[in-house]
């Protein structure tokens, strides 16, 4: 359907249809988020002997997001008296913009994406990296002590842990031979890249963890020593920006990962009767209630351990696993 | 041309993680510490000036408002001390419900440290399994003063009220469940890694300058001295158990953890020999007359509370007013080591180094 539609002539038309595709699309997204949100509120509830949102839209409190969302929108906008104002207003979008744009590459069924790049993994993690300037923006435009700090501990692990994330990934392009992201999926035919890349998908797990920003690696934000790190400042519509482009990223990271190492959209063996945007869906949702798990088990690591953990562990581990990966594959090519 | 230079950041009094109104002023080259000047005095409601005009009972809540998470100690330390002035004879019940309240409170108190300790360092679930099990705590206690922090519970001569029907049963039920809790919380957090890489040889204190800073409870113990008031200046009736005193040798905050979850399993093992020991009758409260008079002359008692020793020092005329009374309040002498232990740790290891310390801020200001 969307290769149809990608490969045809661009009239009125098509712009039309493949326009509403994505704007149906961006309302996904935006469920998504609310939801997850929510979710994550239960499932850390649950964990945490507590109830969660009750109150709003029932006892599983489903329109407690989109109320907290309200009260955001409707909050009066404070820009503080000594902040750098046309840096401050543009950071948010700067932050969130790309959370959005990377979704774009993510095959999440044969036939259902909104674009078919060559090069969907590169992209992706090239334009995940602009989220970074947006974060040091806001931290150094609001003209505080904690954002800033906040604000460069972001840069610092978001340009380490791109680094190892993109090795912890070379192995699934060594085995593929494609770094278009509906190659990839089809390359696991015969078995997914968790199974085949056992290392590879655990570097690349913890990798995006930080690049999320989550527990254990939330530093940039770290509530009990930096208050809340480089958003501190920001209120209302502003702050509602990064929370929304936290939650997007991690509903691109969960599809990315679910792409490049739990086989997509495929199904497991003998259940291929169910459509594959299910399985995708259903995988999907494993790996965010995983993101969501490990907020509730693991306290939190200092910068400079970080650091350390990034680039004399992570990487070092990754590039052996494709040094490996390579040899592995050659032997099997000779027979 | 590049250039760097050092930051001022005010950490505090309102921030997360200075438990309660604590502040400390940091200059900051990036991230590393190179001096941190801590100002207190924020909850300073002037107790001791406050005590000189009132009646040795009416002094008693004031206490609760000190460490108000281990008041059940400081409601002890005043009575003590005036009991102690007056030579009374406290009766044998009395002294156990006194015992069980504070050996119940000191396990109260080291569940809160545990559990915002463990938020400090950025782990939220500790904290509400911490919080559940002092719940019952608190209902106990709640049961035997009527209050669930501030219990006003001692008075001078034994205490206010009598343990309610079954509820030396209650807390007899209460050691075994929370022993059980106490090994959950072992598997969960004290093999963490992350953890331990946070906490281990941060922080340290050496036997030496813990002499010289006058650090008292778990901190001192954490460096290898065997100094704990019940064992070695036994008061109340803490020479019938049979505990032992947790010690570290290496100073560490990873050491402070470990000494006081030791010293709840201790506090637990405390209350069982309490419980099983526990008068079937006899009076709460010995024969005081009506209003009390600490005779002409001072005295200094000392005690452990789950924070340190805590002292109280009280010159008397012969009224029925102190004519000085002073506390030494163990939270304040703990935090004084601090800007030692910050200089060239960064601004993570502050929250790990001060919540370690276990400070309470009513105790500090007093």
């Amino acid at each position: 359907m969307m290769a149809d539609l990608l490969n045809s002539s661009p009239s009125l038309v098509n712009f039309g249809i493949f326009f509403l595709l994505v704007t149906l699309f961006l309302f996904v997204v935006l469920g998504y988020v609310t939801y997850v949100i929510l979710a994550e509120r239960k499932v850390l509830g649950f964990m945490q002997l507590r109830i969660g949102p009750n109150q709003l839209g029932g006892k599983w409190g489903l329109l407690q997001t989109a109320a907290d969302v309200l009260k955001l929108l409707l909050k009066e906008d404070i820009i503080p008296k000594l902040a750098d104002k046309p840096l401050y207003i543009m950071a948010p979008a700067i932050a969130f913009a790309p959370s959005f744009m990377v979704i774009a590459v993510i095959p999440f069924t044969d036939n259902f994406y909104f674009a078919d790049i060559g090069v969907g993994l590169l992209y992706y993690i090239a334009i995940s990296g602009i989220t970074v300037l947006g974060m040091v923006t806001a931290g150094w435009a609001s003209n505080n002590k904690y954002a800033l700090l906040g604000a460069m501990r972001g840069a610092a692990q978001m340009i380490s842990y791109e680094i190892p994330l993109v090795m912890s990934a070379v192995g699934v392009i060594l085995l593929s031979g494609s770094l278009n992201l509906t190659d990839i999926v089809n390359a696991q035919q015969n078995g997914w890249f968790m199974i085949l890349q056992p290392i590879g998908f655990i570097l690349f797990f913890i990798s995006a963890v930080a690049e999320l920003n989550r527990i254990p690696f939330d530093l940039p934000e770290s509530e009990s020593e930096l208050v809340s790190g480089y958003h501190v400042d920001y209120s209302g519509f502003r702050f509602a920006f990064f929370m929304l482009t936290e939650y997007t990223y991690m509903f691109a990271m969960s599809a990315l990962i679910v792409v490049l190492f739990l086989g997509g959209w495929l199904p497991l063996p003998f259940l291929g009767f169910i459509p594959g945007a299910v399985w995708f869906a259903l995988k999907f949702s494993v790996v965010t209630f995983v993101l969501i798990w490990m907020r509730a088990t693991f306290p939190r690591v200092r910068p400079d351990q970080l650091m350390e953990f990034a680039w004399k562990i992570l990487l070092p581990i990754a590039l052996a696993n494709i040094f490996l990966t390579a040899i592995i594959k050659e032997i099997i090519n000779l027979f | 041309m590049l250039r760097t230079e050092e930051m001022l950041l005010n950490v505090g009094p309102q921030h997360p993680s200075t438990h309660g109104v604590f502040r400390i002023v940091l200059k900051i080259d990036g991230e590393i510490i190179k001096e941190a000047k801590p100002v207190i005095g924020y909850l300073h409601r002037g107790t001791e000036k406050l005590a000189e005009n009132l009646q040795y009972t009416q002094i008693i809540p004031y206490t609760d408002r000190m460490d108000y998470v281990a008041a059940m100690t400081n409601n002890y330390v005043l009575c003590h001390a005036v009991e102690t002035m007056m030579g009374l004879e406290i009766p044998e019940r009395a002294e156990y419900l006194r015992v069980i309240a504070m050996e119940l409170n000191r396990v109260a108190s080291h569940l809160v440290w545990w559990g915002t300790y463990l938020l400090d360092i950025g782990a939220t679930s500790p904290f509400l399994y911490a919080f559940r099990d002092r719940e019952m705590i608190l209902n106990l206690l709640n049961e035997l003063s009527g209050g669930r922090m501030t219990f006003n519970y001692m008075r001078v001569g034994g205490v206010k009220w009598d343990a309610p029907d079954g509820w030396i049963d209650k807390v007899r039920e209460f050691l075994p469940y929370m022993k059980e809790q106490l090994e959950g919380y072992h598997e969960l957090v004290t093999g963490n890694e992350i953890f331990l890489n946070r906490v281990k040889g941060v922080g340290v204190i050496t036997q030496e300058e813990a002499l010289q800073y006058s650090l008292s409870g778990s901190n001192l113990r954490s460096t290898g001295i065997k100094w704990d008031l019940r064992k070695d200046e036994p008061y109340s009736i803490y020479d019938r158990f049979d505990f032992d005193v947790p010690v570290q040798t290496t100073g560490d905050c990873w050491a402070r953890y470990q000494v006081r979850l030791a010293e709840i399993a201790e506090s637990l093992k405390i209350l069982e020999q309490a419980v099983e020991q526990f008068p079937k009758d006899g009076a709460i409260l010995a024969k005081v007359p009506k209003i009390i008079k600490a005779p002409v002359g001072e005295t200094y008692v000392r005690i452990e509370s789950p924070r340190g020793e805590i002292g109280c020092y009280i010159s008397s005329d012969g009224k029925k007013e102190p004519y000085r009374l002073k506390f030494r309040r163990p939270s304040f002498y703990n935090l004084q080591i601090l800007p030692k232990l910050l200089v060239g740790e960064n601004i993570s290891n502050l929250i790990v180094i001060l919540g370690a310390t276990d400070i309470i801020l009513g105790e500090v200001d007093g």
